[in-house]
């Protein structure tokens, strides 16, 4: 009767104690992405002025109105948006790799990123002058139309010839809709090359230009989508053991594939609208926490969550000081990072398991 | 580029030319739009070519300025200036130049600005001429480039006439310009997400010699289109915001004014952003007249 009664508990007290640790983290690099910037107030100052935000307290920072306004409109939207993006492309990369039951799988697996680009290119083809009058912003609409479109067509090419390997098959028809999309956005920049440089920026991400309205634009379909993934972490557990043995053991995995691929589409369409193409985070992520905490997705999804949104916050500090006052692309940025980051991890694992 | 060396004999014959004529013109660039600026109606040489071709707005610009137009039998997709232009545009384009299209025009010479992708040996394959005349850096080259163009396509006294035409413009807009104390600070945008340039580039040397200071040459990397943070330009304050924007990404002074914390920049509250023209911001045509007289419109506005 004493055996089984310490197991629960452990799992218990463990779980919660990464989450502990990967809070602390997200804390932490949220104070230093509000630090680090090529201008703005002295480091120091900014927990002051942190501080005298919360409720009930009021504190002198001694920051000028100006350093005031560069901290409040310009980094802290930023750093906010990085966190939102990092924290939806990890958890949409891991939902992805559990339902696909595929490791090198990231979230723009079937078609979001190259169907975001068409949009995008179109609308910058057809003249973002006449349309920046537009009560709504056309770009970030139409780059979140495409990819939701091109998630639809590939889900709906993947449902017409795959009964069997349902999961295969989806990913295969991703790959197709995805050089469908970057065809035709080569031959709309082919024919309009005045335009690749603006493209090419967007392409590169746009972390630089955040404000608080991007947030606001993108938070309740995070939300959303982070909410449903978040819920579906058991099932995905039982995923992990085969499809056709779920489906034995009752686990609907038609529909919880469906689910977790409308809602994870969802959520990386409406990033990718305001931030552009942010690759690596998506991979790199989830990986990380399988080598650290282990496989579970009821531990790897809430981690997923906090730590992607602590590494973009992260890797968003480079981008702005490395040549200031002049911004690195972020995209560049994380796989820069992340690349040499992951093969250290990579290799310590392996030495660890032989 | 063989060819470069040999003309430099027209540059100097109109580098001479400009120091006689100097401020011998009230200042007005129309010479920029009209297709013959003093009237220039003389005999071109008979091996003149008849049938030019060009893939470069900025050279477009020249060739009807110094009088050439009427030989030029197609222009790319984007040489929208002259007017005159009009009835020479194709789908030709400037980035990616396809030789059977050009071939089709049957020209005797093809203008290009960047031979990166290697049309001219193509061309000259079929046995087409190509002049080519790369993005300069400074006001000289750009009267070079007009100086040995004019003589390329047999008009030499209209680019002759083009040269001093346009240096005594600038002079005199520099001359005008009022001298300053303390120079006065600017950012060019390149785009809604902050490109800029440096002075090294040649629209940076534009607002170099009405002695503004461009808060982009603090980046010192080794670009000369550096994209600039917001919180850098926010917090250097620039006196004077030129918009090179306007046509690409419909950025206009009331939309810089609306980005969060830029609404108490001085440029802002002080009206100081100023929309300028794309087109000829990234050309270096005959109309740099106008674009340097913008600047100095925009100085004195400051100054006022």
């Amino acid at each position: 009767m004493t055996a089984p009664v310490p197991a629960p508990t452990a799992t218990v007290s463990r779980r919660s104690w990464w989450l502990v640790i990967a809070t602390a983290l997200l804390a932490l690099a949220f104070l230093f992405g509000a630090m680090i910037g090529p201008a703005g107030p002295a480091w120091w100052r900014v927990p002051l002025e942190l501080l005298d935000r919360l409720p009930f307290v009021s504190v002198d920072s001694g920051a000028s109105k100006l350093q005031s306004t560069v901290l409040w409109q310009i980094r802290m939207p930023r750093v906010v948006l990085a966190g939102i993006v990092g924290a939806m492309l990890s958890l949409a990369g891991a939902s992805f790799q559990g339902v696909f039951r595929n490791p090198l799988v990231d979230p723009y697996l079937l078609g979001v990123a190259a169907g975001a680009g068409l949009g995008a290119t179109v609308v910058i083809v057809v003249n973002r002058a006449s349309t920046q009058s537009w009560p709504v912003d056309p770009l970030p609409l139409a780059a979140f139309v495409g990819g939701l479109v091109a998630v639809l067509l590939t889900y709906l090419v993947g449902a017409a010839f795959g009964a069997s390997k349902a999961s295969a098959t989806l990913v295969l028809a991703g790959v197709a809709v995805t050089s469908l999309a970057t065809a035709i956005q080569t031959f709309m920049l082919q024919k309009n090359s005045e335009v690749v440089r603006q493209v090419y920026s967007w392409i590169l991400g746009r972390l630089s230009t955040a404000t608080w309205d991007d947030v606001r634009l993108v938070a309740p379909y995070v939300i959303v989508s982070g909410g449903v993934l978040l819920a579906h972490r058991r099932l995905l557990d039982v995923l992990r053991i085969g499809e056709d043995e779920a489906q034995s053991l009752g686990a609907p995995v038609d529909r919880i594939r469906l689910t977790v691929v409308v809602a994870a589409t969802l959520g990386t369409s409406a990033v990718v609208s305001v931030s552009g193409l942010i690759g690596f985070v998506g991979i790199m992520v989830p990986h990380l926490i399988r080598f650290l905490a282990g496989a579970s997705y009821r531990r790897l999804l809430p981690l997923s969550v906090l730590l992607g949104a602590a590494f973009l916050i992260l890797a968003d500090v480079p981008g702005r000081i490395l040549s200031d006052p002049a911004e690195t692309p972020i995209g560049v940025v994380t796989a820069f990072i992340g690349a040499p980051f992951f093969i250290v991890v990579l290799r310590s694992r392996q030495g660890a398991t032989r | 580029m063989k060819q470069v060396h040999r003309r430099w004999s027209a540059v100097l014959l109109a580098a001479t030319l400009v120091a006689a004529c100097g401020g011998d013109d009230s200042g007005s660039s129309d010479a920029s739009g009209s297709p013959s600026p003093t009237g220039v109606e003389s005999s071109i040489p008979a091996d003149a070519p008849q049938r030019i071709v060009s893939l470069s707005p900025s050279h477009t610009e020249m060739l009807f300025a110094i009088g050439a137009g009427e030989q030029v039998v197609a222009v790319d997709s984007l040489s929208t200036y002259p007017t005159e232009t009009e009835a020479v545009l194709t789908d030709l384009s400037a980035f990616e130049p396809n030789v059977e299209a050009i071939s089709a025009y049957e020209p005797d010479l093809v203008v290009i600005s960047d031979d990166s992708s290697g049309i001219s040996g193509q061309l000259a394959a079929i046995g087409i001429d190509t002049w080519i005349g790369l993005a300069p850096t400074t006001l000289d080259e750009v009267y070079e480039q007009i100086a040995e163009l004019g003589v390329r396509v047999g008009r030499v006294e209209g680019a002759e006439a083009l040269v001093a035409d346009m240096s005594s413009s600038i002079d005199e807009i520099v001359s005008g310009a009022p001298a300053l104390d303390e120079p006065l600070t600017y950012y060019h945008e390149l785009d809604d997400t902050y490109f800029s340039v440096t002075s090294n580039t040649f629209i940076g040397s534009l607002y170099s010699m009405l002695g503004l200071r461009n808060i982009a040459d603090a980046t010192e990397g080794d670009t000369d289109y550096p994209q600039l943070s917001a919180e850098f330009i926010v917090t250097q304050d620039p006196d004077l915001i030129f918009l090179a924007d306007t046509k690409c990404c419909g950025v206009s002074a009331d939309t810089v004014a609306a980005r969060p914390g830029w609404e108490g920049l001085t440029a802002v509250t002080n009206g100081n952003v100023i929309e300028m023209d794309d087109d000829i911001a990234s050309r270096w045509g005959p109309r740099v007249v106008d674009y340097l007289r913008a600047i100095a419109d925009a100085v004195a506005g400051v100054v006022g």
